[in-house]
């Protein structure tokens, strides 16, 4: 198991090397550069400017230095926020950013799967119809329309909730939370739906019954552990769904996180601060998948095994 | 125990099925015997409603199924009984051994675990003395090193060794009455000898009473000295093999054995039934077997037969004294 997770991790360093590699190319692929719009910029400014940030090296150089900074941990400095590194505007908002993304996947898988399970144990009940009703709402309805409605309705009419802004109160991110993980939930909620009605009509579920098994070690050791498996396959999009979720969410609430100064650096052509960003997702993304895959080599034997062979 | 009841009677069993095409009656108003020690056998080809009947003894229907009738064990009736109390049927008294043992077996738990479980499920005994009597479970289906087995997933046995550890599990909780709905059919040829010995071995050491259930009438032959043939959710004959075989009476039956390839007469070609077998959903009139059967009469489309006594064994047809002459 241990060695397979080495493997695994290894496997990720040339991904995130091609994931660099294209964003380095990518953003230096758009039009302009980071110092055209900045008005009333002499000819000779520019070019220091660009001489300071290396910007005038030919790309294979800037690409080099910029790889090397990097296996130091350097993302670089801004090419607009000067008085900022990369490194600094990443440390700001990756906490906030962790911790909205990580209580949202928390709070679509703590309450989806229970959720979904249920529907599925009493198929066509009432229950049944709310909470798929909900999930399809949920899906449906896209992150920027159901954040202002729930900070207009929570925060504003009933007052029950701080919006918009954040002093450090941890109630702040309730409301953005809930946003954010609405359109997840809803998905881990249909997904174990699904996926329980299905593992139910399994013959080795069968086989527990005619054990004369009780109806709870039925549904808690022979059905749900197998049910659970196609949720956490999609744990890893999940992930990727909810972080960009946040760049949304994080700017309709005024959160500083990590989606902040993101599109406007995109727009600036701030080189670096994008480039860093991206590799932080990227690293997210990779890594959580990764831990994912580990998971479910846990619950089913049969990829353990095949990991382990 | 008592002398004077069978240790199953099933009466007027039926097994509907409520599907978005309508009613689907995969047994129909099936009547059967099986005293207690008896190795009974169950024939008849695929979606005869073999396997709904072993799982309707039990109260094991998917939920769109539904059985009418009576199935008495020892005289109390479990049709209907709460789910409760067919749980202390279910294993105890009643285990049943499925086709695929891989599907069957819960591919996330040790064969220890399946084991343990079952014995625990009906017997108050600690986890180690249940993981004790799990490895002498596995000892006695003769897989060897059970010990490691016991810490084995399904996937790392074989087929053949997989359908042991079912075997053992069915047994595990000491039932009465071993229901084993295709028990080799999943398996290599050169394994389904050595599985159906091995059931054989069981049921002596053991004094189980077998129902074996089979499209193969081979297997059947094998092990059962009764035998039942059903021909699409209803009983159509039940004799003592010998006569079964012997002197067949349903034109089904004679149908089934001429289908078997006899290894003694190469020169004589297996010959398949005509027809198929027809849809539940609206089945024949009368005798479900009229429209393949070569002695049906006008009578045989309206008259449903019933199971009567005809020279020492049972038989549905109208014909059955026409067909034995
Ligand atoms: N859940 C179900 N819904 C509808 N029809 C079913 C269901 N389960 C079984 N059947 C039907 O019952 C019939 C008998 O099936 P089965 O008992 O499995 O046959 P056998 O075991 O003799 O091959 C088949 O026609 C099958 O399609
Ligand atoms: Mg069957």
């Amino acid at each position: 198991m241990l060695q397979y997770a080495l493997r695994r991790l290894f496997g990720a360093v040339p991904t995130l090397f091609l994931i660099v590699t294209l964003a380095f190319v990518l953003v230096r692929l758009a039009p302009g550069g980071p110092f055209d719009e900045e008005q009333a910029l002499a000819p000779e400014v520019k070019a220091n400017l660009e001489r300071a940030y290396g910007l005038d090296r030919p790309l294979h150089e800037q690409y080099a230095n910029y790889l090397g900074a990097l296996l130091r941990g350097d993302l670089g400095p801004s090419m607009r926020l000067r008085d900022f590194t990369v490194n600094e505007l990443i440390a700001t908002g990756l906490p906030v950013s962790l911790a909205l993304g990580g209580m949202a996947i928390l709070l679509a898988v703590g309450l989806g799967v229970p959720l979904g399970a249920l529907a599925a144990l009493r198929q066509n009940s009432a229950v049944d119809h709310a909470v798929m009703g909900v999930a399809v709402l949920g899906i449906a309805v896209p992150v920027y329309v159901v954040a202002p409605l729930l900070a207009l309705v929570f925060g504003i009419h009933l007052g029950w909730l701080p919006v918009g802004g954040w002093s450090g109160d941890a109630r702040e991110l309730l409301l953005p939370t809930i946003a954010l993980a609405l359109p997840t939930l809803a998905y881990v909620a249909r997904l174990m739906r699904g996926s329980v009605l299905e593992v139910l009509r399994l013959p080795h579920v069968r086989t527990a019954r005619a054990k004369g098994l009780s109806p709870a070690a039925v549904l808690w050791r022979h059905a749900l552990p197998p049910a659970f498996l196609p949720v956490l396959s999609y744990l890893g999009p999940a992930t990727a769904a909810v972080l960009t979720g946040s760049l949304v969410v994080e700017t309709i609430f005024g959160l500083p996180g990590m989606g902040r100064y993101l599109v406007q650096g995109a727009l600036n052509r701030d080189y670096t601060l994008v480039l860093g960003k991206v590799i932080v997702y990227a690293t997210l993304i990779l890594s959580l998948n990764l831990a994912v895959d580990l998971l479910y080599g846990v619950l089913d034997p049969r990829v353990r095994q095949r990991g382990r062979s | 125990m008592r002398a004077d009841q069978p240790l199953l009677r099933v009466a007027g069993l039926s097994v509907r099925f409520d599907t978005p095409d309508g009613e689907v009656r995969a047994v129909d108003c099936v009547d059967l015997v099986v005293d207690r020690g008896e190795c009974v056998g169950l024939v008849g080809e695929s979606g005869s409603g073999k396997s709904q009947l072993a799982l309707a003894l039990t109260g094991l229907l998917a939920a769109n199924g539904r059985a009418t009738g009576s199935v008495r064990l020892e005289g109390r009736e479990l049709l209907g009984l709460p789910e409760r109390e067919l749980r202390a049927v279910r294993g105890r008294r009643i285990a049943t051994v499925f086709q695929d043992p891989m599907t069957a077996l819960a591919p996330h738990l040790t064969i220890g675990t399946q084991l343990v479980e079952t014995i625990r499920a009906h017997a108050t005994v600690d986890r180690a003395t249940a993981r004790t009597q799990a490895r002498d479970w596995l000892e006695r289906v003769r897989v060897p090193d059970a010990a490691t087995r016991l810490r084995q997933y399904p996937h790392e046995l074989s087929g053949g060794l997989r359908q042991r550890a079912m075997i053992a599990i069915a047994l595990a909780a000491g039932p009465d009455l071993l229901v084993a709905d295709e028990p080799t059919t999943a398996l290599d040829v050169t394994i389904q000898a050595q599985v159906l010995r091995l059931i054989a071995d069981l049921v002596q050491a053991r004094g189980l009473t077998l129902m074996l259930i089979s499209h193969d009438l081979g297997v059947i032959g094998a092990l059962c000295r009764r035998i039942v043939v059903m021909y699409a959710g209803t009983v159509v004959e039940d004799a003592v093999a010998t006569t079964l075989f012997d002197r067949p009476c349903h034109p089904y039956t004679r149908g089934l054995l001429a289908a078997v390839p006899d290894l003694a007469r190469p020169d004589h070609r297996a010959q398949p039934i005509p027809g198929h077998i027809p849809n539940l959903l609206a089945p024949p009139s009368g005798c479900r077997f009229h429209p393949r059967c070569p002695l049906a009469v006008d009578r045989c489309a309206q008259e449903k037969p019933a199971l009567r006594e005809v020279e020492g064994r049972r038989v549905a047809c109208h014909r059955a004294e026409e067909a034995l002459a």
